[in-house]
């Protein structure tokens, strides 16, 4: 990479991290580190980027064990009781001939989160160390995983509808499992640690050798 | 394109000219057509969008959703029957089926992500729109734009509507289930937000709100 590349942090201005405005960083010394525009805080990178993404990721890493291990909802009808891990919830669909669905949940519960944690893991890591390869296929790869990080979801909106819709006191009732907790948290601290994570830093650490 | 970049030595803050949000290049803010986008030249990241009469098509969208949100709400979303005994949910008994668990933290999280954040998208929308459709200044403009930004990631109810598909079918495997009349209304207020989202060109809002303040 012959070419130099004129970035905001190149010619001392910040970029806005809410509304985008390009301010300079002369406006921040001298008026206000607050956006003219947005009013939002101004920073040139995301505070701590790497250590928050780093601590964040090895708490998901830790509860995505329990998430895995311990039920996610028990189902009781007829005297009779059900319980079903995340994977389980999958076989279920699959032994009912449901393609489709387990496709959504297997796809939406095991593989994103699993592909999310490693990419995010991968993508630190590079920052971390200087990899050169490929800034834009990362960036890529960092947009595709904040993208997909909410879906996982699903599988906890859908114990929300059960417990809500199955309680037929002797007949039929569901319960949540405590591998429920543990799962939404991986959820939500893996779209933390997505949020913290500054694509920006692939970049610069390429502008850095040139 | 890059050549056109000229930039001062001091300026204090520009809208002429963009940095990345995701790598940080610089690039000057091109005419581009109506409904074109723009990206990022080095990493791909979009950077703006242009749509005619974008604020309109945004509060318009934004209304309808809300009006749909208040439906959504009044009517069961799955009726469950099951030896002749039935029972109904509503879009908020989700929430409260953790709270009563005691899984209180997963409760918040159902709340906030399938009934708060989803209405408050829909709420600033319109009390940021509609004043200035009104040529009135709105409460706070930069306080809601930047809840606006903040509440997107969270509100998710299109996740909610495959959630409520995967529960369908897996209850339909030994129970009676029928689809309520606030499940239409759930999925039109979705679309209505997503098209709200993608009509809203964030430029032009800032632009017309500098217009609606001199």
């Amino acid at each position: 990479m012959t070419e130099k590349f004129v970035t905001a942090q190149s010619i001392d201005a910040v970029s806005c991290p809410l509304c985008n405005l390009l301010v300079s960083n002369s406006y921040r010394r001298t008026k206000s580190n607050h956006c003219p525009r947005c009013d939002g805080e101004l920073s040139s990178r995301k505070k701590n980027s790497l250590n928050r993404t780093w601590a964040l990721l090895i708490t998901a890493s830790i509860l995505y064990v329990p998430a895995n291990i311990y039920p996610i909802l028990t189902l009781v009808s007829f005297g009779k009781s059900t319980t079903n891990t995340i994977v389980g919830g999958v076989l279920e669909l699959m032994d009912a001939g449901q393609w489709t669905i387990a496709a959504i949940v297997f796809i939406a519960s095991v593989l994103v989160p699993i592909f999310k944690i490693v990419a995010l893991f991968f993508l630190v890591i590079s920052v971390q160390f200087n990899f050169k390869w490929q800034p834009k296929r990362r960036a890529v790869l960092y947009r595709f995983t904040e993208f997909i990080g909410r879906w996982s979801m699903i599988d906890i909106f859908m114990i929300s509808i059960l417990i809500a819709l199955v309680k037929l006191q002797a007949i039929a009732t569901v319960e949540a499992g405590a591998g429920a907790i543990a799962f939404a948290a991986v959820v939500i601290i893996t779209m933390f640690a997505a949020m913290t994570f500054d694509p920006r830093l692939i970049w610069d650490k390429l502008g850095e050798k040139v | 394109m890059r050549e056109d970049i000229f930039i001062e030595s001091d300026f204090a803050y520009t809208d002429t000219k963009l940095a990345c949000p995701e790598c940080d290049l610089v690039h000057a803010i091109a005419d581009i057509k109506e409904g074109e986008q723009g990206r990022c030249i080095r990493c791909g990241a979009l950077l703006f969008v242009r749509h005619r009469n974008s604020l309109d098509r945004a509060l318009a969208f934004a209304i309808t959703g809300l009006l749909f949100f208040i439906l959504a709400n009044m009517f069961p979303l799955l009726t469950f029957e099951l030896d002749g005994r039935s029972q109904s949910n509503r879009l908020i008994d989700g929430a409260i089926a953790f709270l009563d668990e005691g899984y209180w933290e997963l409760g918040i999280v159902v709340f906030v992500s399938s009934v708060l954040a989803p209405m408050m998208v829909l709420v600033v929308l319109v009390s940021l729109l509609l004043p200035l459709r009104l040529n009135r200044l709105p409460v706070l403009p930069q306080f809601q734009i930047r809840m606006l930004m903040h509440l997107r990631p969270w509100a998710m109810s299109e996740i909610f509507i495959l959630g409520i598909i995967v529960a369908f079918v897996k209850l339909s495997d030994f129970a009676e289930v029928s689809i309520g009349l606030s499940l239409f209304a759930f999925i039109l207020m979705v679309a209505a937000t997503v098209m709200a989202y993608l009509t809203l060109d964030d430029e032009a809002l800032w632009s017309r709100l500098d217009e609606v303040k001199s």
